[in-house]
């Protein structure tokens, strides 16, 4: 063959990959429903209820940001993650939000490339063990077998600990709640370590609540808060400022039952600008004038949402404690709305 | 001359590559591989691009970095501060160590499973065409998961196994009890069983990313020696018989040779098992004894008196000492075995049956018992056709080592492809890795596997 073989024109197909970082707010608009990550099952803070319908304290949010954005708190779709998929299923797109319990840390917020928000629920860690183990500190564990959720910070958290404290454990992982508190009561570990709020929702949901008790130590700092993806700060700032409305509507007496008329009636100009009667607030993070007021009468304002959820007068019964406003000693706290 | 000649030298046409066979299969070829390529390309050109748009990187430093978790179980020496690349090797030291003895046990089972199948006494045959039916047409995930809730809800708690002051004083003995002169512990985490340990180590050598015990090089290399001298005798007495007609007496001397120098080996050593215990001990190690009122007899420092007489009385959340094997260990373990066993006895039975009947009634005819036709004729003739499944099953048992996450096992899955990746968010790096792992794991397994298939194989003289 003297003549050599030119396969003509192989067209060089020039291959784009066609994922661009496109705005949350356009996506969530165009599909009309909000995708937020909760938790597959934490009592008190997301689960379903008896008909299936997710409720929680961290559901709320995600309903408030549905009002918010979408004007109806029914529009979400809610995808449960564990603490091992959830900032996959974020990262890649899954989910427009994660409010799952989910710890801010540094390397969370930096390295994984995302963006805590605010901070729903100051926690820390803490243990849980059955009464007739006759343990009343964490530091006499040494040699327990400890159930411990994977791809969490109190997975970090209790080896530092027992390590500080100069003791031996064994852990066992597992991937849920649900699994942890069968794995608690089946007797696979002495004793189960996760949030002091999570630990309060398991313990109300067992039947023998009363045999067992959460030990004093807590042994680390856990703000808990929603998460969205780097990059996209006015999704960000969405998130974070329908939080920042809920909590300022605690602080300014704004709830539920009279947010659709305190906007007309009320002299206070903060209040006003929050409500949409003044200003063009809305429309500077891509909104309409009343977002704010949609979000707050979606499930009430911070204090209505905890007070229905885990409060004091649920099973839960968690205090406010750190969760209670800047001015009644806590540490919630909204940027003015200017 | 003509001929050579007479053919016209035909010019190359384009169309030629589609309708000339001379060429079409290179087209096609060709085509095939430019598709691939682009394929590939655009794979890699899409992740690259999504990595850049999410502000990401691609590297393997966090391999280095502390990986701050702990793991449960750990054959080699691991803390939290050790590296996110160690917990990657004692993750896979617990996936090597499930399918190692995995391979073994359900080779063990699946021959003897495969041969009874054939069995001419109808019960056992039946029995194992139930096992076999059974086991391999239900999902191997729900084996696993099934003996694993079996094994942790119908034993006890380590507590019922406590003995306090206060039962002493009340007489009442524990609610659950050791196993097999209290040697072996069943609780609901896991399963203790004695530890074999010397009192004179010879010390290890620590290798970097991992230490071997010499005490137990020297009792391999004994071994090993041991055996090497054992056939020595016994080709030997063969030479003897061949030229004399008679063959000396050599059981008693190969036994000897075999048994005496590892148990002169063991006693020099101080070979001894530990037992996992709950007992409650001073500092130094000694029994802390209660007396009929429920009193410890201890001096003001906390130590056992040397002389007190009373009764022992427990500690501690679980049992120490011996070697713990968890119960998701236990259940990955049995679930494979058994699963891979039955398709293990259905490619022994086949093989088997691939043996033409003739040879087996040849033997018969030439007077060999049934025992020594199957070892010697029928089986040799069987691993022939064994062999090539049987790898393939390797593999699968192998591969379905990463099930481990049904039972929080922390193998290769559960720590590079679990908490570190989940820790360091680094999933296609993590993802990658593991797969390249897991494919160089089968490989090495087909290699070895193939190496035996050639000594098996039919030799064609």
């Amino acid at each position: 063959m003297k003549k050599s073989v030119f396969l003509g024109t192989v067209a060089a197909t020039t291959l784009v990959a066609g994922v661009a970082a496109a705005a949350t707010l356009d996506d969530v608009k165009a599909r009309d429903q909000l995708i937020c990550g909760v938790n597959v099952g934490l009592t008190g803070f997301g689960a379903p209820d008896a008909s299936g319908n997710y409720q929680g304290f961290d559901v709320a949010i995600c309903k408030a940001v549905a009002a918010a954005v979408l004007g109806d708190p029914a529009k979400v779709k809610y995808v449960p993650t564990t603490g091992e998929t959830r900032f996959t299923a974020l990262a890649s797109g899954e989910v427009d939000l994660l409010v799952r319990n989910s710890t801010w840390t540094y390397s969370r917020d930096t390295d994984l490339k995302f963006d805590f928000v605010g901070v729903n629920y100051y926690d820390g860690q803490g243990f849980m063990v059955k009464k007739a183990l006759g343990v009343s500190s964490a530091k006499e564990l040494e040699g327990a077998t400890i159930c411990i959720q994977t791809g969490t910070t109190t997975e970090l958290n209790l080896a530092d600990f027992f390590k500080a404290n100069n003791m031996s454990y064994t852990p066992v992982t597992i991937q849920d709640d649900a699994e942890g508190q069968r794995q608690y009561i089946a007797g696979a570990c002495d004793a189960y370590t996760t949030d002091a709020s999570g630990l309060a929702a398991v313990r109300a949901t067992l039947p023998d609540a009363a045999e067992h008790v959460i030990l004093p130590e807590i042994i680390s700092k856990e703000p808990l808060g929603p998460v969205v993806r780097h990059g996209d700060n006015n999704w960000g700032d969405i998130v974070r400022w329908t939080f920042y409305a809920l909590v300022a509507a605690e602080e300014y007496g704004i709830t539920s039952a009279n947010v659709n008329d305190i906007g007309a009636t009320t002299q206070n100009p903060e209040v006003k600008r929050l409500l949409g009667a003044e200003g063009e607030y809305g429309a500077m993070m891509g909104l309409d004038q009343e977002w704010a007021k949609r979000a707050i009468a979606a499930s009430g304002n911070y204090g209505e949402i905890f007070a229905a959820n885990i409060g004091e007068s649920t099973p839960i019964a968690l205090a406010r404690g750190l969760n209670a406003l800047w001015t009644q000693g806590g540490l919630m706290y909204a940027p003015p709305f200017r | 001359m003509t001929m050579a000649t007479s053919v016209p030298k035909e010019s190359f046409r384009l169309s030629m590559l589609l309708y000339d066979t001379r060429f079409r299969s290179y087209t096609i070829q060709i085509v095939v591989l430019i598709l691939f390529l682009a394929a590939l390309g655009w794979l890699v050109n899409n992740t690259v691009q999504n990595l850049a748009a999410k502000d990401r990187t691609f590297d393997f430093g966090f391999l280095f970095n502390r990986a701050g978790y702990d793991i449960n179980p750990h054959l080699i020496n691991y803390t939290n501060d050790d590296t996110h690349g160690r917990a990657l090797l004692v993750g896979l030291l617990n996936t090597l160590s499930v399918a190692i003895f995995g391979c073994i046990f359900a080779t063990i089972l699946g021959v003897a499973a495969g041969v009874l199948r054939l069995s001419s006494n109808w019960i056992v045959a039946r029995l194992m065409t139930v096992y076999v039916e059974i086991t391999r047409n239900v999902p191997v995930l729900l084996w696993i998961i099934v003996t694993y809730v079996a094994l942790a809800e119908t034993t006890s708690p380590p507590s019922a196994f406590k003995i306090t002051p206060d039962m002493v004083k009340e007489g009442i003995a524990p609610e659950a009890s050791m196993h097999l002169w209290s040697s072996v512990a069943i609780t609901n985490r896991e399963i203790s069983i004695p530890a074999p340990l010397v009192r004179h180590s010879l010390g290890s050598i620590d290798f970097g990313l991992f230490s071997l015990s010499l005490d137990f090089l020297a009792f391999v290399a004994l071994l090993v020696a041991s055996i090497a001298v054992s056939r020595w005798l016994g080709r030997r007495a063969t030479r003897i018989q061949e030229e004399t007609g008679r063959r000396p007496l050599t059981w008693p001397l190969r036994a000897a040779v075999l048994i005496l120098p590892v148990v002169a080996l063991l006693t020099a050593q101080g070979f001894h098992l530990e037992r996992p215990s709950m007992w409650k001990t001073d500092t130094n190690g000694d029994y802390i004894l209660v007396d009929g009122t429920g009193q410890e007899l201890v001096d003001a420092n906390g130590l056992a008196l040397p002389d007190a007489e009373g009764q022992r009385i427990t500690s501690g959340f679980n049992f120490r000492g011996g070697i713990p094997l968890t119960h998701a260990f236990t259940a990955l373990l049995v679930g494979l075995v058994f699963y891979t066993g039955a398709y293990i006895a259905e490619i022994v039975r086949a093989g088997i049956l691939a043996v033409s009947r003739g040879q087996s009634e040849a033997a018969y005819a030439l007077g060999l018992a049934p025992q020594r036709t199957m070892n010697l004729v029928v089986l040799p003739q069987a691993l022939r056709v064994i062999v090539p499944p049987l790898i393939s099953q390797y593999l699968n048992l192998t591969k379905n080592t990463s099930l481990a996450a049904a039972v929080s096992f922390m193998d290769l899955k559960g720590t590079l492809g679990g908490i570190t990746m989940n820790q360091t968010g680094k999933e296609l790096e993590c993802m990658l890795l593991m797969m390249g792992i897991y494919l160089v794991l089968s490989l090495i397994i087909s290699a070895v596997m193939n190496v035996y298939n050639k000594a098996v194989m039919l030799k064609e003289r």
